[in-house]
């Protein structure tokens, strides 16, 4: 039961943390693609920011993936 | 180990052990056999391939970068010299658009954690298993575990980004004061009257700095990490699996360099951003 128990966590963690990083990462890029074709010339400033702020929206995803990897691997076995 | 025949789950966790030496619970000191000696050791286990890895490149960063210094030249450049010039001139583009103030501080340190992240991620595209083959049973013997990715360790993350947080500390204090700084934590957003709220919240968010910027790393590495011990995996099945995993093998390790660059670039972006706050008065 432990065990199923664990391996439901980590589901549960990978889960949400997928349709958290999806839903801001796929919003952001839609205003990268807006501001990309209002303003062709400033793509190169824009693809900076978006990585940025890509790297910052898919934080606490990564560290629930990192986490439920852990527990799915290293704890449960 | 004694037999030769790993299960899956034996393989994963095998590659995902640390090299740990430490105390054991009878007193002596020794090399852990496997996780559980690992964990039994507590506080005083030292994971030496995280650490020997980590310094061994930042040994080399630093040597090729004082190669790259010591041959420059102001005729035709050659190739470290490029390569250095263009690094150096990004990391100073990034420090100029994100730092108002004056610290000669903050470039070097942008261009320290940008370089040596990047190459403790490097070491991610190394094949899983050629290195701790080398090394260990199959090869030279000398050792049973090997995770050649220094940020694959939270203790290498969590090391790194106590260190920004220390910079963070003593930076507010020097600029703004003891009084200042303290000021800064407990009279906003709201007034004097809500002390204890505005604390309770500006602490939340400055402890998350570090902690974030640690994890952030951490979780990356280790997912793409567990991804290239997944994909290894296939290699035991059969001919037409370990094939098929050969491609995966590739098209994830193109899409983890894009990862790789981009983890190290917004580690030292948040640093320098994090700097930044910490040199500015709010108001």
């Amino acid at each position: 039961m432990e065990q199923a128990l664990l391996y439901v966590a980590a589901a549960l963690m990978l889960g949400f943390g997928a349709m958290g990083a999806a839903i801001g990462i796929g919003t952001l890029g839609g205003k990268f693609l807006e501001g990309a074709a209002r303003q062709p010339e400033l793509i190169p400033v824009l693809r900076t920011q978006f990585f940025v702020v890509m790297g910052l929206v898919d934080a606490v995803p990564m560290i629930a993936v990192g986490l439920a990897m852990y527990v799915m691997f290293a704890v449960a076995g | 180990m004694a037999s030769e025949t790993l299960t899956t789950s034996e393989y994963i966790r095998h590659h995902l052990t640390n090299l740990t030496f430490g105390r054991l619970p009878d007193g002596g000191w020794a090399f852990a056999h496997n996780a559980d000696e690992a964990a039994s050791m507590g506080f005083w286990a030292f994971h030496v391939d995280t650490l020997g890895w980590s310094a061994a490149l930042g040994v080399f960063f630093v040597l090729l970068f004082r190669q790259a210094a010591k041959g420059a030249t102001a005729g035709v450049p050659s190739g470290i010299q490029n390569f250095a010039e263009s690094v150096i001139e990004f990391v100073d583009s990034s420090v100029r658009s994100s730092f108002s103030s004056r610290n000669p501080l903050v470039a070097p340190l942008a261009l320290t954690i940008f370089l040596w992240v990047f190459l403790m991620n490097l070491m991610d595209l190394v094949p899983v298993d050629w290195i701790p083959w080398a090394l260990g049973d199959h090869g030279l013997g000398i050792v049973h575990f090997m995770k050649v990715v220094p940020t694959t360790d939270p203790n290498a993350t969590f090391g790194m980004a106590f260190g920004v947080f220390f910079l963070i500390l003593f930076y507010s204090i020097k600029i703004k004061g003891v009084g200042g700084f303290a000021a800064e934590l407990t009279l906003q957003p709201l007034g004097k009257w809500f002390l204890p709220f505005n604390f309770v919240l500006e602490g939340v968010g400055l402890i998350a700095k570090p902690v974030s910027l640690s994890l952030r790393l951490f979780g990356n590495m280790y997912a793409g990490e567990m991804i290239f011990i997944l994909i290894a995996l296939m290699y035991g099945a059969s001919i037409a699996v370990g094939t098929f995993g050969v491609l995966l093998q590739l098209s994830w390790a193109i899409f983890h360099i894009l990862i790789i660059t981009l983890q190290a670039f917004i580690f030292m972006t948040l640093t320098i951003v994090y700097l930044d706050m910490a040199h500015q008065e709010h108001h």
